[in-house]
């Protein structure tokens, strides 16, 4: 059984300790939420065990099915069955959904899915995510709501179908509509038997419709307290001040993406000297 | 991270990418006929054009049109060296286009074409043979022409005509290869109602030295669609030019070209707006990798006091791919009427985004597979908009050849 083993966990941020000491196990079929507030360090708990390079873990180990994540590139750890679905997942200009999904597809599986099956699987994976099909012809990420891109990381975790799944912050900025066909995607992954899961959120909303099987609460970058889900209904009620002061002078972490104003994302940051004169306006990239 | 590259205005320094516009209105920069007051001496209105060599002083490096150019590797071709070299030029024709030698006499010879430099009007009075290729009135050309253009050493100049007539459409690709000190001009006449694309790669060796001019006159109601793609090539530096002979002509200029060290890639552009409810779009994208890879996109858009109803844009953006390498990016509008549809453009140049080479990985793609796709990304839009299916494959990979090379 696939076994995800966080011990003792620090990493800090340019020099900045964000976790202090996380012991946490998640495995295959199981789903855990990870609450807290602002700051506690949750987003740096996914960004660290997916390898993103900004953070440094300081101690302490990862393993997946006994092997060192620590010690493997970003894309080995995807490959040996890790998943992260992103807060802020980025635009890539010019590579198509379908282009993207069929290369991942590819270097997860080992081999490239038969076209016809391939084709086959996608369809299905978006009509149950209420996606258009012409959202395959899309560039990723470039013009989605944050409702498309959610969805579409959805679609990515139905399709890669990973022994462990870092959902983080999938429900912020959903309506009740998109949070609820995500859920549902979430679950049928989790119904498969095959995935854990690991449910960060700040909110207990998302959990009307994913029932944890273990509550984690998360302050000041550890665990501070554990329990079934009952301890979501007490979050809900009371927050996190029973807590203490709820660790917001810790600073947000997660590599936020924002565009521009009045600058349409690109293959990097746009330069203010944009010019426009008379009513025309230019295409698009 | 993304970082974006901080701009300075054109006239004042030469840092990564800089933007000047003339806004109607702006009393102070606006300039020319009508305006009552002199245009200023860089403006695309006062600029000189003769086909005497003589006309034009050797450039010392601090003029406005060469202040980025290393004019060292250019010395034979502004110098007017002797054509000691050898440039093997082959035309492979759709059965709808005709093929000859240029005769100096011929009338359509620089009828579209006046040197607006030293390197093109040296180019011009050098060269000798030349190719012509026409298309009659009428006529639809059923496959691409290729005209390829292979240097084998030394100095050498040309030229080429191409001239559609009414009706008539085409497609012509100009492939350069092998390796010349190479000063060529080209001159299209793309008669009324007329299509024609011309795709012009520079695939050169790596110590080939190209300059000259692309000058395109595109007819009432025509369509003109260039792709000027550079990739190799220790210099180039090409001027393309597009001006209308009448109402409802259409312009779309397309450009791609990928630096690597030691190379300098120029594209200095001007669309000439006379006539009326005239369009253009200019969309150039290149990328840069290595030490002292330096590319220049200049694109003059001038909109006359008669082109009403004009609609332009023009853009230009760069990829960094390596500390080192410097990107120049400089549009420049003209506006002489308010009546116009729309004119504006955009520049921008930045690093490679490392966020999206987390986010592939992330996703199991291996780091170069994934810089790969985030290139070719990149080109995408340029590639697809080519419309030479015959091309595409070759384009792709030569994109993912140039990435070989830093191997990272």
């Amino acid at each position: 059984m696939a076994t995800l083993e966080i011990s003792d966990l620090h990493v800090s941020v340019a020099d900045s300790p964000i976790l202090r000491g996380v012991n946490l196990t998640v495995k295959q079929g199981e789903t855990h939420a990870i609450m807290g507030p602002n700051g506690s360090g949750k987003s740096t708990l996914a960004y660290s065990i997916a390898g993103h390079p900004k953070y440094t873990v300081t101690s302490g180990g990862v393993t997946l099915d006994g092997e060192d994540v620590l010690a493997m590139s970003v894309d080995e750890r995807a490959r040996a069955g890790l998943f992260l679905a992103m807060q802020y997942p980025v635009e890539i200009p010019g590579v198509s959904v379908s282009n993207f999904l069929r290369t991942a597809a590819t270097a997860v599986r080992g081999e490239a899915p038969k076209l016809r099956l391939w084709v086959k699987e996608v369809k299905a994976a978006m009509a149950a995510l209420d996606m258009d099909p012409t959202f395959a012809d899309r560039n990723v990420n470039e013009g989605f709501s944050g409702g498309e891109k959610k969805r579409h990381e959805i679609l990515q975790l139905e399709l890669l179908r990973p022994k462990i799944a870092i959902l983080d912050e999938t429900d912020s900025g959903l309506d009740v509509d998109a949070l609820r066909v995500v859920s549902a995607g979430v679950n049928r992954v989790h119904a498969a038997g095959t995935t854990g899961t690991l449910l960060i959120t700040h909110y207990t909303r998302i959990l009307r419709y994913i029932t944890p099987d273990h509550v984690h609460v998360f302050i000041k970058g550890r665990i501070v307290d554990e329990g079934g889900p009952e301890l979501a209904d007490r979050l809900e009620v009371g927050g996190y001040e029973r807590y203490g002061d709820g660790g917001v002078e810790v600073p947000t972490a997660a590599p936020e993406r924002k565009p521009l104003p009045g600058t349409p994302g690109g293959a990097f940051a746009p330069m203010p000297n944009v010019g426009t004169l008379a009513s025309g306006q230019g295409p698009g990239l | 991270m993304s970082e974006p590259v901080l701009t300075t205005p054109a006239r004042t320094s030469g840092t990564a990418a800089a933007v000047s516009v003339h806004e109607p209105g702006a009393t102070d920069q606006l300039a020319g006929p009508g305006t009552g007051r002199a245009a200023p001496p860089d403006a695309r209105t006062a600029r000189t054009a003769s086909y005497d060599p003589a006309d034009f002083p050797l450039p010392g490096g601090r003029e406005e049109e060469w202040r980025f150019t290393p004019l060292g590797p250019l010395r034979p071709l502004l110098a007017g060296a002797p054509a000691e070299g050898k440039v093997v030029v082959e035309v492979d024709p759709a059965p709808e286009v005709t093929v000859a030698a240029i005769d100096r006499g011929d009338p359509r010879l620089g009828s579209v074409l006046t040197p607006a430099d030293r390197l093109s009007a040296v180019a011009f009075a050098s060269f000798d043979g030349g190719t012509m290729l026409s298309i009659p009135p009428g006529a639809v050309a059923s496959r691409p022409s290729w005209v390829t253009v292979r240097g084998e050493g030394g100095t050498a100049y040309g030229h080429l005509v191409v001239d559609v007539g009414a009706q008539a459409e085409a497609v012509i690709v100009l492939d350069h290869v092998g390796s010349a000190t190479f000063g060529a001009n080209a001159e299209f006449r793309i008669g009324d109602g007329a299509s024609l694309t011309v795709v012009s790669l520079q695939d050169w060796e790596a110590d080939a030295v190209h300059g000259g001019a692309h000058a395109a006159l595109v007819g009432r109601d025509a369509r003109f669609r260039s792709a000027v793609v550079t990739l190799g090539g220790h210099l180039v530096r090409l001027t393309p030019t597009v001006r209308f002979a009448g109402p409802g002509g259409d312009a779309e200029l397309l450009g791609l070209y990928f630096a690597d060290a030691g190379q300098y890639l120029e594209h200095r552009l001007f669309v000439d707006h006379g006539p009326a409810h005239c369009r253009s779009r200019v969309t150039y994208k290149g990328a840069l990798q290595g030490h002292d890879a330096h590319t220049v996109w200049v694109g003059d858009v001038l909109i006359g006091a008669d082109a009403n109803g004009t609609d332009t844009y023009e853009l230009n953006r760069n990829l960094l791919l390596t500390d080192g390498a410097r990107a120049d990016s400089v549009p420049n509008l003209e506006i002489e009427t308010g009546e116009i549809t729309g004119a504006g453009h955009a520049s921008a140049t930045g690093r490679f985004d490392d966020e999206q080479l987390f986010y592939l990985q992330a996703r199991g793609i291996p780091p170069d597979l994934a810089r790969r796709l985030v290139v070719r990304g990149f080109f995408a839009d340029v590639i697809n908009r080519i419309g030479v299916p015959e091309l595409t494959d070759r384009l792709v990979g030569a994109i993912d050849a140039e990435l070989e090379r830093v191997g990272r």
